[in-house]
């Protein structure tokens, strides 16, 4: 509990919530901000609120942005007829990171999963199909994880998605990935994916 | 502090709050059981917390009816072999969500436990795998009580001309003596009694498999639908078939 009113109180509960953050790591943050008001506090409430007014779903890939059509998905240069295909907008946001994929995304929202009952309906995947076709598509890049849920997927669209180049991310090694600290199944994975010099 | 070891394929893995998940192992001498892994979400767990991968677990609880928490030592993985491959992909999934659909929990399953083993062991042998796994669906009817009696007709006793199989008994009835319920009868697949195992044999007899998973065992489980894995397994079949 802290001493101080019921509203900074309720912030500290409402921080608490976010991801990475506990009761006491949110009275540390909170307790930051106040110390910090003009320089981050207040931007900080403005940004939200902005955002909080103005965020939503592409409706053409999923991606989040602040407009009903994603930049992404506006900028004619990223029309080069491939498609990346990711779970979900954090996965999206990774790739745009690398900064080595210049086409377009489409988010699934989801793998599917036998165990939470999540079917090829709950995901975007009719919508995937319309834009292959209205955008020209050439290739389905399947940008997934190495789970089984996720390759599960994978195999799901492969299927169901004929007329159109799918292709899928490698597996196996890391960037600066030593063998030693490898689990089997990557150096599985690896082994089977491996490549003539 | 209750506390034992045991060993098995992990069949599910839910997230539990941030960075735990619960899991459900089909273990030898405890049956399926469940336990929440503390840190399950780390990167340095997940890779073996996947379906299918072959544990060693240590269970703890301060009370026997309380979740427990486990910790687990990775024996073999078998996702790796799996994930190229459509069919022991789909033939994973379908052996895990019919195990945690299925088995009732902390009942141990000795038997099956070392067919459902011997069948994961199997994947990704695509030309025995299919006929492994019919004869797997049909251990787990007998083990919850609703095996097919395959060896002699259930009208007369014969054990010549048996085509098809009672949808109330499992019993199989000969072609002769199927008289007016021959539209009522499910079909008698040769694959079941291990005759003539082809494909479309096979598909067959989990027609029929299916028919009492759908019938007689989901209903005393809350009439849920069955796992859209095993359909999936189904198609997948079918199109290589």
């Amino acid at each position: 509990m802290t001493q101080g009113t019921q509203d900074i109180d309720d912030l500290i509960a409402l921080m608490s919530k976010l991801p990475g953050l506990g009761p006491r790591s949110a009275r540390r943050a909170v307790l930051h901000l106040i110390k910090k008001r003009g320089r981050l506090m207040i931007p900080l409430a403005n940004s939200m609120q902005k955002v909080g007014a103005t965020a939503r779903e592409c409706l053409n890939c999923g991606n989040i942005g602040t407009g009903d059509i994603c930049d992404i998905c506006t900028s004619a240069k990223r029309s080069n007829g491939q498609i990346c295909v990711v779970e979900d907008v954090a996965d999206l946001w990774a790739m745009e990171r690398s900064g080595v994929f210049k086409g377009r995304y489409h988010v699934l929202g989801g793998t599917l999963s036998a165990l939470d009952d999540i079917g090829p309906e709950e995901l975007r995947i009719p919508k995937l199909r319309d834009r292959i076709a209205s955008e020209e598509i050439s290739e389905v890049i399947l940008a997934l994880g190495a789970t089984i849920d996720g390759q599960t997927t994978a195999h799901y669209i492969a299927d169901n998605l004929p007329g159109v180049t799918v292709t899928s991310l490698a597996q196996g090694v890391p960037v600066g990935g030593e063998l030693d600290y490898l689990d089997d199944g990557t150096i599985t994975a690896a082994l089977n994916a491996r490549k003539a010099l | 502090m209750i506390e034992w070891r045991d060993e098995g394929p992990l069949i599910a893995v839910r997230k539990h709050g941030e960075t735990s998940v619960i899991i459900e192992v089909f273990t030898a001498e405890h049956g399926r059981h469940a336990g929440v892994v503390r840190g399950g979400t780390s990167r340095k767990i997940s890779a073996t917390l996947q379906p299918g991968t072959q544990i060693e677990i240590t269970w703890k609880a301060r009370l026997e009816e309380h979740l427990g928490s486990i910790t687990v030592e990775p024996q073999r993985s078998r996702a790796a072999q799996v994930m190229q491959d459509r069919m022991a992909l789909a033939g994973l999934n379908a052996v895990c969500a019919i195990l945690s659909f299925f088995l009732p929990e902390r009942e141990p399953h000795a038997a099956l436990y070392a067919r459902t083993v011997a069948l994961m062991d199997l994947l990704g042998q695509g030309d025995v795998w299919p006929l492994a796994y019919l004869q797997w669906e049909m251990a787990l009817l007998e083990e919850s009580g609703f095996g097919l009696d395959l060896s002699a007709c259930a009208v007369t006793g014969t054990n010549e001309d048996l085509c098809f199989v009672s949808p109330r008994t499992g019993r199989a009835v000969s072609r002769e003596n199927a008289g007016p319920w021959v539209d009522r009868l499910l079909p008698l697949s040769p694959a079941l009694v291990g005759r003539d195992n082809t494909d479309a044999n096979i598909l067959l007899g989990l027609q029929t498999t299916g028919y009492f998973f759908e019938h007689h065992l989901a209903p005393s489980l809350g009439n849920r639908a069955l796992p859209a894995s095993r359909a999936r397994l189904l198609d997948v079949l079918n199109r290589q078939s």
